[in-house]
């Protein structure tokens, strides 16, 4: 059953594929990209939409910058039985979910996507990013710290820094969701990395980690959108704050704040695209084309003088090269750049999956508390 | 209180009588203070909203016109042009549908024998009322269903459904002090009940009924809520574009359309008091 | 009586046509009732498909039994028939025709790609239960149900929690079409095995949100009174000239964005704002805290409202005559008594309007407190929004959003016994 389900796919998806490439008059002229907004949909503007619109004269890319509700959105329209989008850009952990739902497509990735300039498949080129099967992996990022340099009397090293108010007095800034500070808190609590969710799981580990954070709780401005922590640090209203690392290294290089990095224990996560689930065969075949070029080796490494996301292609890494106007070196300032990846973990999606609901009312009443 | 001190006032009165001025003084000041803060920053040279050091040395090269420049697409993203023009064809259309049957039905409720005329206006005020989330989530579902979710007219129709109020509560209010015995009259010379609202209710009720259409137009020019969960990337509308300016991206180009708002506000509300001048001439009340 | 007036047998009074006049009076009355109801039937229906129904359909998503589309009997029908049999009181894991119809229910579900779907709707009241569920699906497919069995051991295999008995007892308490699961939550109360009970203390959210926004409004009403009685009244007073330069100043900030506003309250109240930078200039050493806190909601919300209290306000002050005032001295009456006696009694019903308008949309608000609130003041709104949008908790945000509109009614009905809904005034 399984099997003829497959074998239907992937013949649907190579005679699709073929009329795609044999006949550009069967795609459709128009395209709805969803993504982020911001620096990041820029990059992605910058790197692959202009270049693609060029190749694809008379194309009409619309750009909606929904990603946040794009999981509400989806099941919207496609309670509704009308779909919208073409290319949807989210986070791993969304994109599992929409997976799951069945409201993101199944693909197969090496069909689908360029192999790397030296022939090696889509599927290994990418590797262990390609978490789900309707999952496009573009970037990995992460989720850091930053400080105010002129803050603080001594450089911090370790994330635990957050938690030391008597070496660095001021406010900090944290997500207003459980994801990520509860990790840290355990951290700086001494409980080993391996040992964090299996200690989340328990009653006695959620209190432990509340006790943590409760030890800063009134010195804590919390954010919601990755854009207020640059703000904050720039007027120094926060001494150190967390964000995504793009949004730091925008307001660091670009904007020539007095802004350092703290790399240690940042939290890794991805983001990709997925293609909605039933397109019409003109919106499919169009978006189809554009994936393929949009996540070739060149143009990932392209992203990345854009902004510093590392590209999630193992064979795009060398290629990183200048920043596109500041020129200077990009991949000193990638997460995944060894000298930055001393201590890290990724954002566990399977076990936040069934444990987010319930963390997160914990946490809101720990902050009403 | 009086408008002039009269010259035998007492000191006690004369203390009570600067109190108050200063008071209302205070309050004015808080009321205009945080609008007029947003015009020097709107020509900020950074990309935060703050107050540099040079800004406050009152040094060029703390100013420019960036911002504006980037209202205005010089950096080749037309967003903020395309969200401003956007909201130019939603918000009028709105406007237009509240407006014309929001009068319709204010003529109607302004009538002698209404059956049920408190459930009704009840009704009618209550997209006012309702809380916007609670609205905007309802209009989301119910919008999907009827394939409306997503689309310009589902947005121009939300929109217009949250107008209605404004021009209701005015039309009825610029109706009900209007003198019934000049339709009356209008009839016993022959008109025609078309002929007699065009010519005589209308343009007296006018200054009422582009009241309440300015301020359904302003609703739907400032709404975020409904348009960012009714609509999608196509009817992205400048507030839409101004909330991602505030939580996606710190970008002060906001604080650019901000002012050039305000700007428009002023014109707006120079051009009301005008018209109500005009409509307390017609009625023959002189302003005092 | 008149000539012309004419009388019928019994002695009624007939109008010109030869009608008795009560009829004829009768019909012009319902002639002039449905020429009323017709100029008003287009926004009516307008007005119901355009707001109503969605309202109304934001309702039944608080108590419909769904995951994804579809109801949870639809998708598991045999497990709903089964599990009938089993009381989770027992203590003991159900009998192997509930998993035998777990596995039938599960393999179709899997197929239509429900059974994450499944998982979610569960995990809302039991936290885990949406892993059991996604790592089961693809597994339980491959079953075949005549002669895989028996099930128990299998479902064992794959998670020891599929023999959770809570797990089980969420199952069964939510087979129904309809639920009361998402205004239990919204009340901060859970089924537990001893029946329906509150949270403990520091577990419940709503009911203290719910508290925070009323508090918050009344507090926001009562500063806008306090800050714009005073304004109103000199509005009043002065001539219509300048009364309406001044009313500019009122009506400006009432015109600008909201978003500008709640922006520009950004700049000023934060610890390197302008107020602070003031506060320092002159001589004080600590920096305050203005914003991110209840403070920074009341200080913006108050001057984001203010205009609908002062509106209201003023055009009743504007019908008192001044001379009542003056009467009232020259009976003796001192400044203070005058003002108690006479005027204040006579602005009631602008006080009235201003309150309730200020008090009902400041209960609905949502951008200023989550731009400026932080952790301390964020309303029940925001808290719908992020049910509705982020965790897609969608029959809990329609629950808590049911409680918010059920609140605003009520005061929407003491506004209109106390002031008529039809006596609002906009300047």
């Amino acid at each position: 059953m399984k099997l003829m389900k497959t074998i239907i796919g992937t013949t649907a998806l190579t005679v699709a594929g073929v009329a795609a490439h044999a006949d550009s008059h069967n795609m459709a002229d128009s395209m709805t990209v969803v993504s982020w907004g911001g620096a990041y949909q820029n990059s992605q503007v910058q790197a692959y939409i202009e270049p693609y619109k060029e190749m694809n004269p008379g194309l009409e890319v619309i750009t909606d910058e929904s990603s946040g509700e794009a999981v509400t959105k989806l099941r919207a329209m496609s309670e509704a039985g009308n779909v919208t989008w073409d290319l949807v850009d989210v986070t791993a952990a969304d994109g599992m979910r929409l997976c799951d739902e069945g409201l993101a497509m199944e693909i197969d990735h090496d069909e689908m996507l360029a192999p790397a300039p030296d022939g090696t498949p889509a599927t290994e080129d990418f590797g262990g990013s390609i978490v789900s099967d309707c999952f496009i992996p573009q970037i990995v990022f992460s989720t850091t710290f930053g400080y105010r340099t002129d803050m603080v009397d001594q450089k911090p090293e370790s994330v635990c820094a957050v938690f030391d108010t008597e070496t660095y007095p001021g406010q900090r800034a944290l997500e207003k969701r459980p994801i990520g500070n509860m990790e840290w808190a355990l951290i700086c609590d001494g409980v080993a990395i391996d040992d964090v969710y299996d200690t989340l799981e328990t009653e006695e580990g959620v209190e432990r980690a509340f006790a943590k954070l409760d030890t800063i709780k009134d010195q804590t401005v919390w954010w919601s959108a990755g854009a207020e922590t640059p703000q904050l640090l720039a007027d120094g209203e926060v001494v150190m704050g967390s964000t995504y690392n793009g949004r730091l290294f925008s307001a660091i290089a670009e904007q020539d704040q007095p802004i350092g990095m703290l790399w240690d224990w940042q939290m890794f996560d991805l983001d990709g695209w997925i293609i909605p689930a039933d397109l019409p065969a003109d919106r499919l075949a169009r978006v189809k084309d554009f994936v393929r070029f949009a996540t070739d080796t060149q143009r990932l490494a392209d992203q990345a003088a854009y902004i510093s996301y590392g590209p999630a292609r193992a064979s795009s890494a060398p290629l990183v090269g200048e920043h596109a106007e500041l020129g200077i070196e990009m991949a000193p300032h990638m997460p995944t750049d060894p000298a930055n990846a001393e201590n890290t973990f990724l954002f566990n999606y399977n076990w936040w999956a069934s444990y987010r609901d319930d963390l997160d009312s914990q946490f809101q009443a720990w902050l009403l508390e | 209180m009086a408008t002039k001190l009269p010259s035998y006032a007492t000191f006690g009165q004369r203390v009570w009588f600067y109190t108050f001025r200063v008071i209302c003084g205070l309050v004015f000041f808080y009321l205009i203070f945080p609008i007029l803060t947003i015009i020097p920053l709107s020509f900020n040279a950074e990309d935060f909203f703050t107050f540099t050091p040079e800004m406050l040395r009152l040094d060029p090269d703390g100013y420019s016109l960036k911002h504006y420049r980037d209202f205005f697409g010089a950096n080749g993203d037309y967003s903020w042009i395309q969200a401003f023009m956007n909201s130019v064809k939603i918000a009028p259309l709105a406007t237009l549908i509240a407006v014309s049957l929001g009068t319709l039905a204010a003529i109607g409720l302004t009538q002698p024998h209404v059956p049920f005329k408190k459930a009704i206006t009840a009704l009618l005020i209550s997209p006012m009322i309702v809380p916007l989330i609670i609205t905007s989530a309802g209009m989301f579902f119910f919008y999907a269903n009827i394939g409306l979710q997503g689309t310009f007219m589902g947005v121009v129709l939300a929109h217009a459904a949250l107008g209605i109020p404004f021009v209701i509560i005015t039309v009825t209010a610029t109706l009900s002090s209007f003198d019934e015995s000049l339709t009356r009259a209008a009839a016993n010379m022959g008109a025609d009940p078309v002929t007699t609202f065009f010519k005589v209710q209308m343009p007296l009720i006018l200054p009422g009924v582009i009241s309440g259409g300015l301020f359904a137009f302003i609703t739907s020019f400032d709404e975020v809520i409904v348009v960012l969960l009714v609509g999608s990337a196509g009817q992205k509308t400048l507030p839409w574009q101004m909330f991602i300016g505030l939580r996606e991206q710190i970008s002060p180009t906001i604080l650019a359309v901000a002012t050039i708002l305000v700007t428009i506000s002023i014109l707006l509300l120079t051009t009301i008091e005008l018209l109500r001048r005009r409509s307390e001439r017609m009625r023959g009340i002189t302003p005092g | 009586m008149m000539a012309d007036t004419h009388f019928d047998e019994n002695g009624l009074v007939l109008a010109a046509d030869g009608t008795p006049l009560k009829q004829s009076l009768a019909r012009a009355l319902r002639a002039q009732k449905i020429r009323a109801l017709l100029l008003i039937a287009p926004l009516l229906l307008f007005v119901t498909i355009s707001f109503v129904l969605p309202i109304g359909e934001m309702l039944m998503r608080s108590v419909q039994n769904t995951a994804g589309t579809e109801y949870i009997p639809d998708l598991m029908p045999n497990v709903v028939e089964e599990i009938q049999d089993w009381e989770p009181a027992s203590g003991e894991m159900p009998a192997e025709p509930v998993y035998r119809a777990l596995a039938q229910d599960l393999a179709t579900a899997f197929e239509n790609r429900n059974h994450t779907q499944l998982g979610r709707r569960f995990n809302y009241e039991s936290a885990g239960m949406s892993s059991i569920f996604r790592k089961s699906g693809r597994r339980v497919s491959n079953w075949d149900i005549e002669t895989d069995g028996p099930f128990r051991e299998k479902f064992l295999d794959i998670d020891d929690d599929w023999g959770n008995i809570e797990y089980w007892a969420t199952i069964k308490a939510n087979s129904g079409y309809y639920t009361t699961s998402y205004f239990l939550a919204a009340f901060d109360a859970q089924r537990t095995s001893e029946g329906i009970q509150m949270k403990d203390p520091d577990q419940r959210i709503y009911s203290k949100l719910m508290v925070r926004t009323l508090w918050l409004s009344f507090l926001i009403t009562f500063c806008t009174f306090a800050l714009g009685y005073p304004v109103a009244w000199l509005l009043a007073d002065l001539p219509a000239k300048s009364a309406n330069m001044l009313l500019i100043l009122v009506l400006l900030p009432f015109w600008t964005s909201l978003l500008v506003r709640t922006s520009a309250w950004k700049i000023l109240l934060q610890q390197q704002g302008v107020i602070n930078d003031f506060w320092i200039a002159l001589g004080f050493t600590e920096r305050m805290s203005l914003i991110n806190n209840q403070l920074g909601v009341v200080i913006a919300m108050t001057h984001i409202l203010l205009p609908f209290m002062i509106l209201p306000l003023y055009s009743v002050m504007k019908t008192i005559p001044p001379s009542y005032l003056r009467a009232a001295k020259s009976l003796g009456a001192t400044n203070t008594v005058a003002f108690m006696r006479v005027y204040f009694p006579q602005t009631t019903p602008g006080i009235g309007a201003g309150s309730l308008l200020v008090f009902i949309l400041a209960v609905g608000y949502f951008i200023t407190p989550e731009l400026v609130g932080g952790a301390d003041g964020t309303f029940i709104s925001n808290r719908i929004y992020y049910q509705f949008s982020s965790s897609g908790n969608w029959g809990l945000a329609a629950a808590l959003g049911t409680v918010m509109l059920v609140v605003v009614l009520l005061l929407y009905y003491i506004y209109d016994k106390l002031v008529g809904v039809d006596n609002v005034k906009l300047g």
